[in-house]
């Protein structure tokens, strides 16, 4: 049996000694947290228009397509003095469960008007099963086209802005003519989002929130491949 | 070689020193078990790169006080098929050696109070060093009983390996003690430490050259259960050993019996092999550096344990058999021969030493044989075809160095 160098049996208190010098992994989470994934599913948001608008039709596609059967929609009629939404019908009662949602984003790709997309909030909880139903108080963005912050929600400076990722990556369905191309709506509080980076080469990370996967797994990719020192 | 204290009588300041002793023993066991469970989280996170308990105080430092108050207010199950008695009394047993224990580890040198020469220890029996032998056997009790009273099968498993284990290795332990006994002529831990008080080559680990500190070590190690000979525990097959069963106070008792043996086996080890008290000190302050000596040597030990725990993967039940029977037993009475040898004169130390070499030889030699005769059973050589030729015509051989399967 050898005994000496590592990988025997002393190597082991070789190897762990070793480890006491070098720095530590861990991400002291509630005080500091590391960046999200590019397409990361969060928490649904209700967008509005430019014009302050919502975007929802009622249309209950996205009821109808989610596996998990946690959207409940009910459309009605737009009040003719004052319009809710710049279509017929408006979403009049809109509830999701989180407590279902296995946030698959397909509601988001049945959307035909881009009312419904996903934000990267997924740090909330609650204590009760009704508080677990987000009705449409609480997924309608606010005044300003921000995400409201719920109060038992944990959300830091800058998280919210990038709510949309999903929609944005998906939008050119794989075609590459439309690589580039912006086909959707503009946002109250953001405007026209910029288009996903696609495999032209054409990107603007620091607008889309892109992190390649590359930099967010850095420190785990060895430094002769380009990775980052832990 | 009795305790100065007693020499002159018993009176109320005696009463008194030897209550403030013990009282002082017990919080510095409860406070360095605090600390301990602490540095060997820290330890053993330092080792893994991560950053470990940081919540509770400055650098988590109040983890175990907090862990503790948790498991003091959580509810405390009785399994339906426990054996209620017993399994109430189990945990006590454990706890309660780990704390008498300690009471012979000489912490510090002799000082005077009040007329009073005192030992910094709790207590010097002239038994000394058999009361700890006496005391790690009651531990077994606690370990064993608590596993079969739980009425479950797992910790009932965990407690026939515990009870296995710990005989096993107390044979070897005591071996070994055994020669620092004959080393030292006393079987107080007093007179041991002041035998060894001259110089660090008076230190046993030197005088009896290691080997019997080694055998000591990793059989204390054992005893305590600790890894990498935690099989009693065994997370892995026996969803926790033993202690599966127990909750709150009850569980935090074995726990606290746990490292609370750690420390005391630490103790132990310095006591024995390295001086104890022992090491250079200083005009000022003179009582206070032996402790200082002692509380450095036990950390060494204590880090050298987490380090282990660290290091090693937990050993299979037949390699901790093979270990602790096949060779710590039978080098732990060599090495004993040899030293009761060498006590007797240096002619006979020789003598043993080379009665111990041919012994040895001659175990290795038919070890080898063994092994050879094993693989090549016929003249030294693999088997071929037709050595059977004689012995029956449906006899067929298979030629074992073609591969043929």
């Amino acid at each position: 049996m050898r005994i000496f160098g590592e990988g025997n049996f002393f190597g082991g208190f070789y190897v762990a000694a070793k480890q006491v010098l070098k720095p530590r992994v861990t991400t002291e989470y509630p005080a500091a947290k590391r960046p999200k994934p590019p397409r990361l599913h969060g928490r649904h948001l209700l967008n509005r228009y430019e014009d302050g608008m919502e975007k929802c039709i009622g249309c209950e596609l996205c009821a109808a397509v989610c596996p998990a059967d946690c959207i409940y929609v009910r459309g009605a009629d737009n009040p003719p003095d004052a319009p809710v939404s710049p279509g017929e019908r408006y979403g009049f009662v809109y509830e999701i469960n989180y407590l279902r949602c296995i946030h698959c984003d397909l509601c988001v790709e049945a959307c035909p008007t881009e009312a419904i997309t996903e934000s990267k909030l997924f740090e909330f909880s609650f204590t009760s099963r009704a508080d677990a139903i987000y009705t449409r108080t609480e997924l309608l963005v606010a005044a300003d086209g921000k995400p409201q912050r719920l109060p038992w929600e944990d959300w830091r400076e800058g998280e919210d802005r990038f709510s949309s990722g999903w929609m944005r990556a998906t939008s050119p369905s794989g075609a590459a003519d439309y690589e580039g191309e912006v086909q959707w709506s503009g946002e109250l509080g953001y405007g026209v989002r910029a288009p996903e980076a696609g495999q032209r080469g054409e990107r603007d990370d620091a607008a889309t929130g892109n992190i390649s996967i590359r930099e967010t797994q850095a420190k785990k990719i060895p430094v002769r491949f380009g990775g980052r020192r832990r | 070689m009795s305790d100065p204290l007693f020499a002159h009588g018993v009176d109320l300041g005696v009463v008194v020193i030897v209550l403030v002793k013990v009282l002082v023993v017990f919080g510095f066991l409860l406070v360095s078990v605090m600390l301990m469970i602490w540095f060997e989280r820290k330890v053993i996170s330092d080792m893994q790169n991560r950053i470990g308990p940081n919540r509770a105080g400055k650098f988590g430092i109040l983890q175990t006080l907090a862990d503790g108050t948790k498991l003091f207010f959580k509810e405390d199950l009785l399994p339906e098929r426990a054996d209620r008695v017993v399994f109430r009394l189990a945990p006590f047993l454990s706890v309660l050696p780990a704390f008498l224990i300690f009471a012979i580890v000489p912490v510090g040198g002799v000082v005077t109070i009040a007329h009073h020469a005192v030992e910094l220890q709790a207590a010097d029996p002239p038994i000394g060093i058999l009361f700890l032998l006496a005391l790690s056997s009651v531990a077994v009790y606690g370990v064993m009983l608590a596993g079969w009273s739980s009425g479950s099968k797992y910790p009932l498993l965990g407690s026939v390996r515990a009870s296995a284990q710990m005989i096993s290795y107390e044979a070897a332990l005591g071996l070994s003690v055994v020669t620092v006994i004959l080393e030292s002529h006393g079987l107080s831990t007093r007179a041991i430490v002041e035998s060894q008080a001259q110089d660090f080559w008076h230190w046993n680990v030197l005088r009896l050259f290691i080997v019997p500190f080694a055998i000591f070590f990793v059989a204390g190690t054992a005893e305590l259960n600790r890894p990498p000979f935690d099989l009693a525990e065994g997370e892995s097959e026996l969803g926790g050993g033993f202690h599966t069963e127990y909750s709150a106070i009850r569980f935090a008792m074995f726990y606290l019996a746990e490292f609370m043996n750690t420390i005391t086996m630490s103790a132990v080890v310095v006591t024995l092999f390295f001086g104890g008290p022992d090491g250079p000190g200083f005009h000022v302050v003179r009582w206070l550096w032996p402790i200082l000596w002692f509380l450095g040597k036990t950390v060494i030990f204590l880090y050298i344990q987490v380090w282990i725990r660290a290091a090693l993967p937990r050993f299979r039940y037949d390699q901790l058999m093979n270990l602790g029977w096949k060779w710590l037993i039978p080098l732990s009475l060599g090495w004993l021969l040899l030293v009761a040898g060498a006590q007797v004169s240096r002619a006979w130390g020789f003598g043993v030493f080379g009665g111990v070499v041919v012994a040895g030889l001659l175990l290795a030699q038919a070890r080898a044989t063994a092994r050879r005769r094993r693989e090549h059973p016929i003249e030294g050589r693999p088997l071929a075809a037709g050595d059977f030729a004689g012995l029956g015509t449906s006899t067929t051989v298979v030629d074992r160095t073609r591969g043929g399967s």
